[in-house]
């Protein structure tokens, strides 16, 4: 038991707490304090658990500090290198770009039909809220272990959410607007590219994003059930096995970094696409 | 009157297209059954050096016993057998695995909720929080934290934390998320006029929180709890994957896909849709009745 790093890390956590409480309410609307104070957090949090797994001695199969999961990834670049190429690059996009462009044609396929739409979105908004992971296994059984049964269950957890988003956002255009669209004799494309589908644009945004998280953990969990002796979700699961738990931090870390840039880009679409949209303009 | 009126029509208006739609699927699925389990038949069918008859052959895709895909009814009977006909203490009970999931999935809720609530009510009250931990809140959730449930169940195994823990921390993390969203807009949704009017009956901090926040924010609450125990139910049932398929509706997936005994997988899929349905309206009933009591005219 280290007692200095302890009190120390506990220190350097009500110092920085305190420099952030008087922050925010000293300057609550300047830019660089709105992205100092949550880094400021962030890197508190990576101090205490430093202080705390080094200065209690917790056994480093429990939970090892962050500066040895550091070491054990830059030391083991070239496999993490090699599982992200596989579930991520592989798995996780195109199961991504084929669910989410399917359910957006879908959604513009059953546009002209209210019937099917009424059908539709009730049980698409059923299916999203279902435990989907769980078909996993079935997909490994009919596509076999490489990345074409991860594909498949990251295209049906993408399917629905998607879909339903797309309809919703397909509805958003105001009376008014298409009133507008119809004096100026709009055919029914012209109204689709010109009007409803801009505004359906902050929808199809919300779908995309909720989309790239679960891509991730489709794809992970997926490989739990079978894989290739490669890809994210075979470290976490074999290394566990093993309790090299620094390279499951390792692992998780990568995969925290992509989910994270992924999100980050899809929202970077979405703030040029809709620069009109009142939430980014202010 | 009129509103129950207009509720009723509005649901009759649905409801065919819904039906048509799940027709739609169950022909969809019959069909695809038929078509993938075709091919096992006609190897069948060479191996005994029999002709091959596209009728009989086509009638016993129906009735395999590890089909590519089982037809509905198949998995409606593995169902019934698992449930009715089984003692519920039995390890082929799916009562019995999805008991072990459900109480997982209640107290990883329960403590979601809970901490979903308090960090909620923190960062409204605290502009320091505010500013600090809602990015690594919405942060949290674009890891996938469903990775790291084998390691959770390990590690707190090997310190003797087994069971039903475990699986319900993993639960927490996965509910704890829209609460916080949904409960962070609640808490705001009354507007300037009647914070202000609070603040004319000289209405101290804790008064505005228990007589207009807290109440405002109920139909967010019961929103985002739908939404909370639909994810804690998919934490449960993935948090029973790394311990080696010992009990629970992941634990049926798991030795389904091991023996390959596909009507296995599929009515444990099926079980945990049901489970999560309910569990999804049970929400939305009692929230709808918290709402007309506490006068929310929708």
């Amino acid at each position: 038991m280290n007692w200095f790093l302890i009190i120390g890390a506990i220190v350097f956590w009500l110092a920085a707490w305190a420099l952030n409480v008087w922050l925010a309410n000293r300057y609550p609307h300047s830019r660089p304090v709105r992205f100092f104070v949550p880094a400021l957090f962030g890197i508190t949090l990576l101090v205490l658990w430093e202080g705390i797994a080094r200065g209690a001695d917790i056994p480093t199969v429990l939970l090892p500090p962050p500066s040895m999961i550091w070491e054990r990834l830059i030391n083991s670049l070239p496999v993490l290198r090699a599982d992200f190429v596989q579930t991520f690059l592989k798995s996780a996009l195109a199961g991504y770009a084929m669910g989410c462009s399917a359910a957006f044609l879908v959604a513009l396929a059953i546009d002209r039909s209210p019937f099917l739409q009424k059908g539709l979105v009730p049980v698409g908004n059923f299916v999203a809220a279902l435990p989907i992971i769980g078909i996993a296994p079935i997909m490994v059984m009919w596509f076999g272990f490489d990345w074409q049964s991860k594909a498949a269950v990251v295209v049906v957890m993408c399917f629905f959410p998607m879909l339903v988003n797309t309809v919703e956002g397909l509805k958003a255009s105001e009376t008014m607007q298409r009133d507008l669209m119809h004096t100026y004799a709009g055919s029914y494309r012209q109204n689709l590219t010109k009007l409803r589908l801009p505004a359906a644009m902050p929808f199809i945004f919300n779908g995309l994003k909720i989309c790239s998280t679960l891509a991730l953990i489709g794809a992970i969990v997926a490989e739990f059930f079978g894989t290739p002796t490669v890809g994210m979700g075979f470290r976490i699961s074999t290394e566990v096995g093993r309790m090299n738990i620094d390279m499951v931090w390792a692992e998780i870390a990568v995969a925290a970094l992509a989910g994270s840039v992924f999100y980050g880009t899809v929202s970077l679409i979405e703030r040029v696409v809709t620069f009109w949209h009142p939430s980014i303009r202010n | 009157m009129t509103k129950r009126l207009g509720m009723f029509t509005r649901a009759k208006g649905a409801a065919l297209p819904i039906l048509t739609v799940v027709a739609a699927i169950f022909v969809i699925w019959y069909a695809a059954a038929a078509i993938m389990n075709l091919p096992w038949e006609r190897d069948q069918a060479e191996r005994a050096k029999v002709e091959f008859v596209l009728a009989d052959g086509l009638a016993n895709t129906m009735s395999q016993e590890r089909p590519v895909l089982p037809a509905p009814h198949q998995v409606a009977v593995e169902l019934w057998e698992t449930t009715v006909e089984k003692k519920i203490t039995s390890k082929r009970s799916l009562v019995y695995h999805g008991w072990i999931t459900l109480s997982a999935t209640l107290l990883g809720f329960l403590f979601g909720t809970i901490l979903g609530l308090s960090l909620a009510v923190g960062i409204v009250y605290n502009r320091a929080m505010d500013m600090s931990v809602m990015p690594w809140v919405i942060a949290s959730q674009t890891i996938p934290i469903l990775a790291i449930a084998p390691m959770i169940i390990v590690v707190l195994n090997a310190v003797g934390i087994s069971g039903l823990l475990p699986k319900a921390f993993i639960s927490t993390y996965l509910a704890f998320f829209p609460i916080v969203v949904g409960m962070v807009k609640g808490l705001r949704s009354p507007d300037a006029l009647q914070t202000d009017l609070m603040r004319t009956y000289n209405a101290g901090a804790a008064q505005t929180f228990w007589k207009l926040r807290l109440p405002a924010s109920v139909p967010y609450l019961f929103a985002s709890m739908k939404v909370a125990v639909a994810a804690s139910l998919v934490g449960a049932i993935v948090g029973e994957l790394p311990t080696g398929a010992v009990a629970g509706l992941g634990a049926r997936l798991l030795a389904g896909s091991y023996y390959g005994q596909t009507i296995q997988i599929w009515s444990a899929l099926i079980a945990a849709a049901i489970l999560a349905a309910s569990l999804v309206a049970i929400v939305g009933i009692v929230g709808r009745v918290v709402e007309r009591r506490m006068g929310f005219a929708r």
